[in-house]
């Protein structure tokens, strides 16, 4: 929906004319989608602010009748919320990792900013290796901190960084295996993928945490984490196979075999001449796959680690803090985190569309999303 | 280091190339590494050794059930079945801090006790002849006796179940909760509308609208529940319970020395309460002439050196973590946001049914 700011030389009043009571339907139509806006709106905004309760140690002033959102309870949590269980003394670690990682990828976003390709191949190459040392130390004087007190924001953002940083190397390579004139590549390729897309995560992850160990030898334990992580980036990987392939196939065949005419090999066709082509085409849905992704993490709940989702879902049974409407607030809180999360990659996948100069149909299609 | 090495290791399996299967049986565990007999071939003394070579206690817990284990502000699992853990560490190391939790979904329980991933699963899991016989372990006691409850507005004038006659019962679909209220009420002869709902959450949404007279589910997730409704205080928990529901630790079968650890460390904390030993007053303790507390406290025999830890044992358990009634009172009792009563879970001579055998 185009805002009325956009078009500012008509007058707002003319703008609503043009736009909302153009005819008696649009004006009816109008009036009751105003109306069921403000129905819905008027108690969500006193349940979340006019009623809240601000401050408390404990959940006893919010068991109080009437009262809206419990957000002591998630001021009291916040610290879990970020980072688990992670000890308070080593919590640093954390957040120089998040320093890091989002500032690499805030320089990426920023328009015109120097050494991008520099910049990208830190955060692709160096920074998962440089955050996995800080985070789980026992290195170069680094107390070790094991996984299982990772929790919250850090485990959402740890698994869906390795998600998507594998997904699409891999993806790339299961998609160009997929499409391989070698026949045990391609169907090494094809079972792969139908395997792992065919199965749900939740299963993958029940497996890795019921099965595997049994199939251990004695002393030998996986950590958990890891576990989640190979299953994730394997199940990604899949789904971005099949986005991959999709672009791969809108590049007409005359483009490779002109590149091989030539004489490049070929790698060099695919990687300089098929593939940016390719990945450009289905950059939406690579970041829908992202996307996807990043709320899948939510599910690791099930084999007992505590994403955002997790840690807010396991201290709500904290007696301390029960009261009618604390679950409530926990929940809308998370989902408000998730969105910006994903709002945020949307609209970076609208701009580098926009960047990659898609032609202007494509711009249309963006602003409607 | 279990990250490394499990990354390394899940790597190698993952990729299917040959791995460290063929590792040969009775190598001694890496340091870091939980120990582990694989299914139930736990050897006699081995978790004991393990757990000392390691140096802490892996405790498994719920994924957070309020009052047994459940996160506070800070992150630390508190709650009754996590007291627990933290009881056995202090029998064995003299010191409550050396356990660590790990939560476990109801599915994963048993395999992460099988396996070796966890020492004591602590997790509210009721001990029935099924569990202890075919699943590979072995329950050393029951630290919290429950059973399914019925929760009811106050003003409605009910002190008994048996006044229900006509009622309209809430509770959780397809589970043993609704064939025992249906029992229940069919042998007292008693007319019902039953309301059943997939989830706990609508269940307490339900009751909480007016839609049925009566809740039930079991009597401490009562307690824990009646605190989400708008008034908590107009609602009454009936005295009435209406199945067997003995929550306690488990360990792994074959290993008897680590199951009498575990299943002293409860008793003992029996046997201080029943003593009057508190965590406040262990120290002069130490100076009674009573037999039975001077054995209890390690000042006579030698009990901890037939377990294989420290004669202090139990004094260790009551200085660190406290009696049985103390921990009950504050995770779930008076002393908690919960305000369970002791009911069945009282000491044997206040009527309930905690009884330890004598240390003697």
């Amino acid at each position: 929906m185009s805002m009325p700011s956009r078009e500012s030389s008509i007058s707002p009043a003319a703008w609503m004319r043009a736009n909302l009571f153009a005819t008696p339907v649009d004006g009816a139509i109008t009036v009751i989608m105003g109306g069921i806006i403000v129905m819905i709106a008027i108690p969500v905004i006193d349940w979340a602010l006019l009623s809240a309760i601000w401050v408390g140690s404990d959940g006893s002033q919010c068991r109080v009748e009437g009262a809206g959102a419990c957000w002591p309870f998630v001021t009291a949590k916040f610290n879990q919320f970020i980072f688990g269980r992670f000890p308070d003394e080593e919590q640093w670690r954390v957040i120089s990792v998040f320093v890091l990682g989002g500032g690499a990828i805030a320089w990426l976003a920023w328009p015109n900013a120097p050494a991008k390709a520099r910049i990208a191949v830190f955060l692709l190459m160096a920074f998962p290796f440089l955050a996995a040392l800080l985070l789980a130390g026992g290195v170069l004087g680094l107390a070790p901190v094991e996984t299982n007190l990772w929790g919250g924001m850090l485990i959402t953002l740890v698994v869906a960084f390795v998600g998507i940083v594998a997904s699409l190397p891999l993806g790339v390579l299961l998609a160009l295996g997929r499409q391989s004139e070698l026949p045990i590549v391609r169907l090494v390729c094809v079972g792969f993928i139908e395997f792992w897309r065919a199965v749900p995560l939740v299963i993958f992850l029940f497996m890795a945490s019921n099965m595997l160990p049994l199939f251990f030898p004695a002393g030998v334990t996986v950590d958990k984490l890891v576990r989640a992580l190979v299953a994730v980036a394997l199940f990604s990987s899949a789904y971005m196979a099949e986005v991959v392939r999709g672009g791969l196939q809108a590049v007409p065949k005359g483009q490779f075999e002109a590149a091989l005419s030539l004489g490049m090999g070929y790698w060099r066709a695919m990687v300089l001449i098929v593939l940016p082509q390719a990945l450009r085409h289905v950059l939406p849905g690579i970041v829908n796959t992202f996307i996807g992704l990043f709320k899948d993490t939510s599910l690791v709940y099930v084999i007992g680690l505590f994403d955002m989702l997790g840690v807010i879902t396991v201290n709500l049974t904290d007696p301390v803090w029960f009261s009618a409407q604390t679950a409530a607030t926990g929940y809308v809180f998370v989902a408000f985190i998730f969105w910006i999360f994903c709002f945020a990659m949307s609209r970076y996948s609208v701009r580098l569309e926009e960047n990659l100069g898609q032609s202007r149909g494509a711009n249309s299609y963006a602003s409607l999303r | 280091m279990r990250f490394w090495g499990g990354l390394a290791v899940a790597l190698v399996v993952f990729v299917g190339a040959c791995g460290e299967r063929d590792r040969p049986a009775g190598e001694a565990p890496d340091a870091g590494a939980p120990a582990s007999g694989g299914t139930a071939a736990a050897s006699a003394g081995r978790t004991l050794d393990a757990v000392r070579a390691k140096g802490f206690v892996q405790c498994g817990v719920s994924q957070g059930l309020p009052g047994f284990s459940n996160p506070d502000d800070r992150g630390n699992w508190t709650g009754i079945d996590a007291e627990f853990c933290r009881a056995v560490a202090a029998a064995i190391f003299g010191d409550a801090g050396k356990v660590k939790f790990t939560a476990l979904s109801s599915k994963e329980r048993f395999t992460a006790l099988q396996s070796g991933e966890i020492d004591v699963l602590s997790r509210n899991t009721t001990f029935s002849m099924s569990r202890d016989t075919n699943l590979g372990l072995d329950f050393v006691g029951v630290n919290y006796y429950d059973g399914q409850g019925m929760m009811v507005r106050k003003n409605s004038g009910v002190a008994s179940a048996t006044e229900l006659d006509g009622a309209t019962v809430c509770t959780n679909s397809g589970t043993t909760t609704e064939l025992n209220i249906s029992d229940y009420f069919r042998t007292n002869q008693l007319d019902f509308d039953l309301v059943a709902f997939e989830k706990s959450d609508e269940v307490v949404a339900a009751y909480d609208a007016g839609r049925c007279d009566v809740y039930t589910t079991d009597q401490s997730g009562l307690y824990a529940d009646r605190l989400k409704l708008q008034k908590p205080d107009e609602h009454m928990i009936l005295p009435e319970i209406i199945s067997k529901e003995p929550l306690g630790p488990s360990v792994r079968q074959g290993d008897a020395q680590w199951a009498d650890i575990v299943r002293w460390t409860h008793n003992a904390m029996l046997t201080a309460e029943e003593l009057g030993v508190t965590k406040s007053n262990v120290e002069e303790m130490l100076g009674s002439p009573n037999p039975e507390i001077r054995r209890l406290l390690g000042l006579e025999g030698a009990f901890g050196e037939g377990l294989g830890v420290s004669n202090e044992w139990a004094y260790f358990i009551v200085k660190h973590v406290g009696n049985y009634g103390e921990v009950f009172e504050r995770t779930v009792g008076l002393g908690s946001p919960l305000q369970i009563e002791r009911g069945l879970n009282a000491l044997w001579t206040d009527g309930g049914l905690q009884y330890a055998p004598p240390i003697r």
